[in-house]
């Protein structure tokens, strides 16, 4: 049994030191986002945030987070309140089938959380490693550029409605 | 009718939480074709399910419900016939609810495909709501003692030229919905839509950027168990021992499933299954056979398979006489669905019951086969769409459902939750199938087409259940289903033959289908079929015999295209990419241009794009798209433009990356590694849609119009760019380097 820091709450966990971090956000502490994609650290589907860092979840064990501040998606906000970068996902209408999204988020807040204003090349080069089959990748870009200025203007007063262009 | 609709009861009480009670009549409308089909045709789906309470249902606290038997794949739809539902019943948008595919609560609209969603669903929804809304006015007179005329609808409500008001849910009790859809609908005037039209934004997508339990893979039912499947190492292997004992010993394992080569592990959590699925894989032995043909042959391995022949356009002027002629072969190796999210479904067998929710692309046929696999009648088996990852078509979803129920049928009262594993995705998928295209044509004189001949070698397209044999787990049980035999897709829409007949005016035209009926890797329907590689030959040798009749691409087609429509969307690509006759690309660019007609009867998309070529390597890279799309009336113009976008990039992925690999007895692209798919470093710098409207022009759908159209574009710009035509797909890197270099 060990515990763990997930989105500013410590859980008692109850699987093996070698599960990936990926099951025990999904099976045990029955968190939704962060996904299933390969298992192999070759899509990014299961991206978190480890420390400040992106991490892919599926190749992370346990053993290896003692300590450590894991932050889901489910930790940056809600559907009532969402974060910057929830917003401007929202605002882009950037997703079709949506199931990389979680993780492309993941990633795009952890780069945005050093580099307050990315450039399109960095915003690319960060998302090298996750994979989108739907194609939505121009909206991703545009989505990332958003929540950067989302995060970087305090004035949250806009609103979703009506904002798809 | 009285037996089928106690049956139905019976299902639907031991479906679990999930379900909430309907009407008897809406069942019945759901599930069974009228009596005696009326003479006029109805319109869309209205014609295979025409009572309005299947489509439209309204409670007495006016709460107003809109079912559809199609399944939400990503595409958006749902919010699309929302806003329909919503406009011509006139209430808002938000006051509505939307119900998808679901045996025990919708239409049986097939299969969610060939962007049919549109058209089918769509169309019937709107003419069910405005039919609705019209028997609501009607009854309003009728209680107000006043003629239709004088009133209006508003708001959920109909009111009165004197100000009296009645909602819909009073006026709406006893079976008032419960009648026969008539074959016209006083449809509104586009002009004064309120929310058709409108970018809404899409009412998915906020769950899906909280963490929101929005896919079956995020489903948790009381008591569920994990299980994973250890699928043969290959097509046709035979499971001769294997030795569980060491599986069973492991933590949390409930149960080893076997059933001939069926081999699945249950565990209570999910890694350890996983654990144990790798222990019972490694005691698994498996007699193998090399079966698979010479990847690295295609073209002769397809071409000599046996073949039924038929000629399915032929147009003479023989006054058109052709002076100069060129000829051409083009390849499509198997490609991969590729969804990032590998097939997941639940299953529970509760009471004789199997409930089984998954991300199939058609509910009723999937219901069919799962209920022949288990060997029970239809009644006992309920079929759930719940979200998946996207699929792009017939993946591993009916597969992984399939999976599911056989095992939860092991399990009684248990919910059984199956993901595959990324290899099992890659290796197992049916693929869109290889093809080959041979072409040839004369100019005359003037520079036009005299004649043209356009032969395709193809599987069929479709090997999606229907019956048990399409699905993996009832192939490979002890009492296996054998794989039905495979058909072509008929005409008009086609499969292999998909777009195979130009939509230009030739004086001289013949199409001849080869349809191949042997089929060497397991295949089925990919996002737009044949139309993907009819479209990317027929509109690359546009591009060849406009270089030998030294012609512009542009000026070219439109040369040869009578459509007004086709015209259009031609004529507006090329105004917003800035295309200039004899224009020059920089140097290491390419322009390209493409167009078809999906189908040769949905909607029109042309495309312009610019290529860049690293002639050091041979790289491409796709610079800025630019698309012209014409899907008739537009519900949500920005869901419009992101299927397009999406189509493009993806078919870009197809066209410059994708083959799947194997050698004579396994498939060996089973992840990205071996598989590779575009990622952020290939996504061009801009795509730019540009939607013609049609205001009350029917739906078209936009799901796959794109596909060709990207795919030849890009052909057209790699041989803008470097000289070369490429003809093979995919114009890999290497093959653009050796061109260069030859």
């Amino acid at each position: 049994m060990m515990t763990l820091k997930v989105n500013g709450r410590d859980h008692q966990i109850e699987s093996d030191p070698d599960t990936p971090l990926l099951y025990v956000l999904r099976d045990e502490i029955k968190l939704n986002a962060a996904k299933f994609g390969c298992g192999l650290g070759q899509c990014g589907a299961c991206t978190v945030i480890v420390d400040g860092k992106a991490v892919l979840s599926c190749v992370t064990p346990l053993l290896l987070l003692e300590g450590k501040q894991v932050t889901t998606l489910e930790g940056l906000g809600t559907i009532e309140a969402p974060a910057p970068i929830q917003r401007a996902f929202i605002e882009e209408q950037a997703a079709q089938c949506g199931y990389c999204i979680a993780g492309m988020m993941m990633r795009a807040q952890a780069l945005l959380q050093r580099n307050s204003r990315p450039t399109d090349e960095q915003i690319r080069a960060e998302l090298e490693p996750n994979l989108c089959r739907c194609g939505t990748h121009m909206r991703i870009l545009r989505a990332v550029h958003r929540a950067a200025r989302l995060m970087e203007t305090a004035d949250a007063s806009s609103t979703i409605d009506g904002s798809v262009r | 009718m009285n037996a089928s609709v106690i049956d139905r009861r019976r299902v639907l009480a031991g479906g679990g939480a999930l379900i909430v009670s309907f009407s008897m009549t809406s069942a019945y409308a759901a599930d069974q074709p009228a009596p005696a089909a009326p003479p006029p045709k109805l319109p869309g789906s209205l014609k295979d399910a025409p009572f309005l309470d299947a489509w439209i249902r309204i409670d007495a606290d006016g709460a107003i419900t809109a079912f559809t038997g199609k399944a939400e794949l990503g595409q958006g739809f749902k919010t699309a016939f929302q806003q329909i539902a919503a406009e011509e019943m006139d209430v808002p948008f938000a006051s509505l609810t939307v119900i998808t595919a679901d045996t025990g609560r919708t239409a049986n609209e097939g299969y969610t495909s060939g962007s049919h969603s549109m058209q089918d669903s769509g169309t019937a929804i709107q003419n069910a709501a405005a039919q609705a809304r019209a028997l609501l006015v009607a009854e309003a007179a009728r209680r107000f003692e006043v003629p239709e005329e004088s009133l209006h609808t508003e708001n959920g409500a109909v009111i009165s030229f004197d100000g009296r008001r009645i909602g819909y849910g009073e006026l709406v009790a006893g079976d008032l919905l419960h009648v026969q859809a008539q074959p016209t609908s006083k449809l509104k005037d586009p002009a004064t839509f309120k929310v058709m039209g409108q970018p809404v934004p899409r009412l998915d997508i906020p769950a899906k950027v909280t963490g929101g339990a929005a896919y079956v893979q995020d489903m948790r039912l009381p008591g569920m168990v994990h299980a994973r499947i250890v699928r043969p190492p290959s097509y046709g292997a035979q499971l001769t021992a294997c030795d569980i004992s060491a599986t069973v010993k492991m933590p949390g394992v409930v149960k080893v499933v076997r059933d001939g080569n069926f081999l699945a592990v249950v565990a209570q959590k999910e890694f350890q299954a996983v654990k144990a699925m790798r222990v019972l894989s490694a005691a698994a032995q498996w007699k193998e056979t090399a079966s698979l043909p010479k990847q690295d042959d295609l073209l002769r391995v397809l071409t000599r398979l046996p073949s039924q022949d038929t000629t399915i356009f032929q147009h003479n002027d023989p006054s058109a006489v052709g002076a100069k002629t060129i000829e051409a072969t083009y390849t499509r190796p198997y490609q991969s669905h590729g969804s990032i999210g590998p097939s997941c479904a639940v299953a529970q067998s509760t009471d004789g019951v199997m409930t089984v929710w998954t991300h199939t692309q058609g509910v009723y046929p999937d219901r069919q086969g799962i209920a022949e696999m288990l060997r029970v009648p239809l009644q006992r088996v309920r079929l759930i769409h719940v979200e998946g990852s996207g699929c792009y078509g017939h993946n591993g979803a009916d597969d992984a459902a399939a999976d599911a129920a056989l095992i939860a049928r092991a399990m009684p009262g248990v919910p059984v939750r199956v993901q595959w594993m990324r290899d099992q995705e890659h290796g197992w998928e049916p693929y869109g199938p290889a093809m080959v295209t041979k072409l040839k044509a004369s100019l005359d004189a003037n520079g036009a087409i005299a004649d043209w001949n356009f032969e395709v070698w193809s599987n069929t397209h479709s090997m999606r259940p229907g019956g048990a044999g399409s699905m993996l787990a009832a192939q490979h049980m002890a009492q296996p289903f054998a794989v039905p035999d495979p058909k072509p897709l008929p005409l008009p829409e086609g499969g292999g033959d998909r777009n195979a007949i130009p939509i230009y005016t030739f004086p001289n035209a013949h199409v001849v289908h080869h349809f191949i009926p042997a089929m060497p890797l397991r295949i089925s329907a990919m996002r737009a079929l044949g139309a993907y590689h009819n479209v990317f030959s027929i509109e690359s040798f546009m591009d060849e015999l406009a270089h030998a009749a030294e012609a512009d691409p542009v000026e070219f087609r439109l040369k040869h295209l009578a459509d007004s429509r086709g015209r259009d969307v031609i004529n507006k690509a090329a105004e917003g990419f800035g295309w200039r006759k004899q224009q020059k690309a920089p140097q290491g660019r390419g322009y390209g241009f493409a167009f078809a007609r999906y189908k040769n009867l949905a909607a029109y998309c042309a495309i312009a794009t610019e290529i860049e070529i690293n002639s050091e390597t041979g790289q491409p890279r796709l610079v800025r798209a630019v698309a012209a799309v014409d899907s008739g009336q537009a519900v949500n113009p920005d869901g419009l433009k992101n299927q397009v976008e999406g189509a493009i990039v993806q078919s870009m992925s197809w066209t410059l990356f994708e083959s799947v690999t194997f050698d004579d007895t396994r498939i060996t692209s089973i992840d990205w590694q071996t598989y590779p798919i575009a990622r952020f470093n290939s996504v061009p710098d801009r795509i730019d849609v540009h939607i013609i409207n049609r205001p009350g022009l029917p739906f078209l759908g936009s799901g796959e119009t794109g596909q060709g159209p990207a795919a030849a574009s890009i052909a057209n710009a790699i041989a803008n760019a470097t000289g070369k035509r490429l003809r093979n797909l995919p114009l890999t890197r290497r093959r653009i380097k050796d061109a260069i270099d030859a």
